[in-house]
């Protein structure tokens, strides 16, 4: 892809929990700008390794290689209940223009006017997008997104896939997101990483694909799921 | 209207109370009339020592509160952060907390004597057990989801205690503090009423002696009035410092 050394790279990554082995030698490499989606079963260890790479769990074998700060935002919207939104889109920002930073950050997400506006004023597809402007407004080389539409009804799913998508191609961060969605990963990925007992099992480039349907089943294939199309 | 209605038996009670008093049906040195407890209040207020006292009594009450809600917010920190300081100071504080503190008092008089030292002891010593446990409960409650993204954010361990810990713990703390300024006044007039030459309980004590019953009366309407003042307060606190907290938040505000 080019010369420059890549965003993420993960080798030989080994993490056990009591005699289970849940991050088996898993190798991975994200390219600088690369939105790379993870998909796979519950328990299959996608969000062991999103913790792994956000430096909130340890590994026991293996080398990671990540920026010092990826930004990360969760299936929950983590935000404060007692700060309003610019103070909870700048958490952790040492600038003295933080507060000017909030607002562009919020503008991007469609909440420009409401900087002083509690949290709990918010619907969850507002306070998940405020969610997305505090990992952004840190200007993060990588961006850990963990299953963060889950729990979004359908039609907001649709609209923060659009959000996004516009959000990362402006901060042209590399991405890692974590879903069950294989709609979700078609509609997002550059390459989609299927994963399974602890290791990555199967890649797919999105750009590859001439036909998204033959794509999703295959996915699904891969995933275990039978359809009868 | 229906708020009126409920002002309608206390009003009734106090208007029968009066007449009851006009007519001589009931001893003045047993039930003095509502009016002449009002004229007292007055007369000594302008001629007598009653706003002096109050301002003792009150700067007591003040003083134990700071020095035992120092104390309790001090341990219940430690406590909360690190389990070795729970190790070391839980126990022995649960222990103490077990005693009725006012069952203290004839020790304390032993050490302390009866003056000023004393009382203000016997205050800071109901306020710091409220303070301790619910600061401690408070940290404890913290969401966790919410240290990790602080860790995510890049927070370092201050900036973790001064943005996620204590904002945290803040409603319980309040809570504390509401509780405090409760026993505090119980505290208070205990203390006073068992020996003093000041203050709201010297007051009573002194009119006691002279079965002075309307200033009896007045005291024990002060220290009422106080006690309902401070939880107003408290509740102002919690108002303005919750604002943010859907249990507390003014309807319609933001």
């Amino acid at each position: 892809m080019s010369a420059l050394p890549p965003a993420v790279r993960v080798v030989n990554l080994v993490r056990r929990y009591g005699g289970r082995t849940v991050l088996n030698d898993l190798n991975l490499r994200i390219e600088r700008g690369e939105f790379v989606v993870l998909l796979g079963e519950s328990g299959c260890g996608k969000t062991t390794l999103l913790r792994a790479l956000a430096g909130l769990d340890h590994v026991q074998g293996g080398r990671i290689e990540a920026p010092r700060r990826p930004a990360m935002v969760f299936q929950e919207h983590r935000l404060l209940p007692w700060d309003p939104l610019w103070r909870n889109v700048a958490l952790g920002l040492q600038a003295a223009d933080a507060r000017a930073r909030a607002e562009a950050a919020l503008a991007e997400v469609g909440l420009g006017g409401r900087l002083d506006d509690w949290p709990r004023n918010l619907s969850g597809g507002q306070a998940q997008r405020v969610a997305l402007a505090r990992a952004l407004v840190q200007k993060p080389e990588l961006l850990l997104l963990d299953e963060p539409f889950a729990a979004l009804d359908a039609l907001t799913r649709i609209r923060m896939h659009a959000l996004v998508k516009q959000l990362v191609a402006r901060h042209r961060p590399a991405v890692l997101l974590v879903t069950h969605d294989v709609d979700e990963a078609i509609a997002l990925a550059d390459r989609i990483l299927v994963m399974r007992e602890g290791a990555i099992a199967a890649g797919y480039f999105v750009s590859d694909a001439r036909d998204p349907l033959a794509l999703r089943q295959s996915l699904l294939a891969e995933l275990g799921v039978t359809t009868f199309a | 209207m229906v708020a009126l209605l409920s002002w309608l038996a206390p009003v009734l009670l106090l208007l029968v109370w009066e007449a009851a008093a006009q007519l001589g049906r009931i001893p003045p040195h047993l039930l003095p009339a509502p009016s002449k407890v009002a004229r007292t209040a007055f007369h000594l207020a302008v001629h007598g020592s009653l706003l002096h006292d109050l301002g003792i009594s009150l700067l007591r009450a003040a003083a134990g509160f700071a020095i035992g809600g120092s104390i309790g917010f001090a341990l219940g920190t430690a406590v909360g952060f690190s389990r070795i300081a729970e190790a070391l100071i839980d126990r022995s504080v649960q222990m103490i907390r077990a005693i009725p503190f006012l069952a203290l008092l004839p020790l304390v008089i032993v050490w302390l004597g009866v003056g000023e030292a004393e009382k203000i002891f016997l205050v800071a010593l109901g306020v710091t057990f409220p303070i301790y446990i619910n600061t401690t409960l408070g940290i404890r409650q913290v969401d966790p989801k919410l240290l990790e993204l602080g860790r995510v954010q890049g927070l370092g361990t201050a900036a973790m205690i001064r943005r996620i810990v204590l904002p945290g713990a803040l409603p319980s703390v309040l809570t504390g503090v509401r509780y405090a300024l409760a026993t505090a006044w119980l505290a208070l007039v205990v203390a006073e009423t068992i020996g003093a030459d000041a203050g709201i309980g010297f007051l009573a004590m002194d009119a006691r002696e002279f079965l002075r019953t309307d200033v009896i009366f007045l005291t024990i309407l002060i220290y009422a009035l106080i006690g309902v003042s401070a939880d107003w307060v408290a509740r102002r606190l919690e108002r303005r410092l919750l604002a943010w907290h859907p249990n507390f938040a003014s309807p319609g505000g933001r």
